[in-house]
C-alpha cells in the first residue's frame, strides 16, 4: 500500500505547513500568502505558480477566510481527506489560543484591569477598523463607483440598522453590472 | 425592557449559535464579517452588547489567526463556554469548506467569466460600506476622551495610512490605551464602569 504511505506523508506535510502558519498569521490572512507559496510551489512543488495565482482569485470570491486557499492546495493535493486536515491545522491552533484569551477575559467581567481593557482596546479596534475599510478600499482599486457604493451602502444600514445585507451587497452587484454594461468600467 | 433579553445569564442554545454563525460564515463575501456578527448577535438577537463586542473586535484582530473566526470563538465562548466557541467556529467554517470544496473542483470553468468578475467587485464594495458601519459605531464608541480619540487615530494613520506592521503597532498603543483607561479611585476595588462613564 504504497500509494497509502504516501498519501500519509502528503497529509503530515500539509499539517506540518499550515498548523505554524495559522499562529503565525497575526494580522488576518494577507501574512500567509508568501510562506504558502513557497512552501507549495517552491519546495513540495504540489502546484504551479499559475495553479496558485488561479486559487488565489478564486478564494477572493468565495464566502469564508481568504486563508482557506490552504484547504483548496490540501484538497488538490490529498482530495477531500486533504481539504479537512488542512481545515483543521489552519483553524484549529488559532482558534484554541483565542479560546484561551477569551475565557480569561470574559471570566474577568467588571474587574479593573478588565475595564481597563475593554475601554483601552475600543479605540484600537475603531482605528483598525477604519485602516480596513482603506485597506480594502485601495485594494478594490480605489474607484469613484466603488467609493459611491461603500458609502451608500453604509448610509443604508444607518438608516436601517436590522436591514438584512443581502439586498445591500445584491444590490452593489446590480449597480456595478449596469456600469460595466454601459462601459463606464472595465 | 430590552435590557432583560441582553442578559447574558440567559443560556442561548448550541444550535441557535450554530444557526447564526453558519448563515454568517455563508454570507461573508468580501471578508466583512464583523458587521454581520454585530448585527446578528447584538442587533437582532441581543446575546451581546456593543459594549462587550468592540473589544472582542480589537482582541480577534490582535491575536494570531483570522479575525472572523476568533471572534466567532470569543462570541462563541462568551456565550457557551468551550461547546460554544467550538459550534460557533464549526458553524462559520461549515459553508466556506463546503463551497471551497465545489469551487476547487470547478473553478477551472468560471474563473475567466468577466460578467461574474464585475458582481463580485460590486459585492465588495458594498461589503466595504457594510464595514465602515461598524467603523462608525466604533469611532463614537472611542469619543469618552482626548486620549482615547488620539490612541484612536494614532492607530488610523499608523496601520491604514503609513502600513507600519500591526505588531508593533499594537505593541506600543495597547498598554498606552489601557493604561489611560484603567479606573481611578480604588485599584483593587470593584470599579463601576457607568459610574465611571457618567463622571467622565
Amino acid at each position: 500500500m504504497r500509494e497509502n504511505a504516501s498519501t500519509g506523508e502528503t497529509l503530515l506535510a500539509l499539517m506540518a505547513i499550515l498548523a505554524p502558519l495559522s499562529i503565525a498569521s497575526i494580522g488576518g490572512a494577507m501574512g500567509i500568502y508568501a510562506p504558502l507559496q513557497h512552501e507549495a510551489v517552491t519546495v513540495k512543488q504540489w502546484i504551479t505558480p499559475q495553479e496558485f495565482l488561479d486559487l488565489f482569485a478564486v478564494a477572493r470570491f468565495l464566502p469564508g477566510p481568504s486563508s482557506i486557499i490552504g484547504a483548496m492546495i490540501g484538497m488538490k493535493v490529498a482530495g477531500l481527506t486533504g481539504a479537512i486536515v488542512a481545515m483543521l491545522a489552519l483553524y484549529v491552533p488559532s482558534s484554541a489560543l483565542c479560546y484561551g484569551m477569551a475565557r480569561v477575559w470574559n471570566e474577568g467581567q467588571g474587574k479593573a484591569w478588565n475595564v481597563a481593557l475593554r475601554r483601552g482596546l475600543t479605540p484600537i479596534a475603531a482605528g483598525l477598523i477604519m485602516a480596513g475599510v482603506l485597506a480594502l478600499f485601495q485594494l478594490s482599486g480605489g474607484k469613484l463607483l466603488t467609493g459611491a457604493v461603500l458609502l451608500g451602502a453604509a448610509a443604508l444600514l444607518t438608516w436601517k440598522s436590522k436591514m438584512h445585507p443581502f439586498p445591500i451587497l445584491f444590490g452593489g452587484a446590480i449597480i456595478f453590472e449596469a456600469a460595466w454594461l454601459m462601459g463606464l468600467i472595465d | 425592557m430590552s435590557e432583560a433579553t441582553a442578559t447574558p445569564a440567559q443560556k442561548v442554545s448550541l444550535l441557535a449559535i450554530y444557526k447564526v454563525f453558519f448563515s454568517i460564515g455563508v454570507m461573508s463575501f468580501g471578508g466583512g464579517l464583523v458587521p454581520w456578527m454585530q448585527r446578528e448577535i447584538i442587533t437582532l438577537r441581543g446575546w451581546m452588547k456593543d459594549e462587550d463586542f468592540l473589544p472582542g473586535v480589537a482582541l480577534a484582530q490582535i491575536l494570531p489567526g483570522v479575525n472572523s473566526t476568533n471572534l466567532a470563538v470569543f462570541i462563541g465562548q462568551k456565550l457557551r463556554g468551550l461547546a460554544g466557541a467550538g459550534v460557533a467556529l464549526t458553524g462559520m467554517l461549515t459553508g466556506p469548506f463546503l463551497v471551497m470544496i465545489a469551487a476547487t473542483a470547478t473553478y477551472q470553468v468560471f474563473i475567466d467569466y468577466k460578467p461574474l468578475q464585475v458582481a463580485m467587485t460590486g459585492i465588495a464594495a458594498a461589503a466595504i460600506g457594510m464595514i465602515l458601519r461598524t467603523g462608525v459605531s466604533a469611532v463614537k464608541a472611542s469619543l469618552d476622551s482626548v486620549l482615547s480619540i488620539a490612541v484612536m487615530l494614532a492607530t488610523f494613520i499608523a496601520i491604514g495610512v503609513l502600513k507600519w506592521p500591526l505588531i508593533q503597532v499594537v505593541a506600543v498603543m495597547v498598554p498606552l490605551s489601557v493604561a489611560a483607561a484603567w479606573p481611578r479611585g480604588g485599584a483593587s476595588g470593584k470599579p463601576d464602569k457607568d459610574r465611571e462613564k457618567h463622571n467622565a
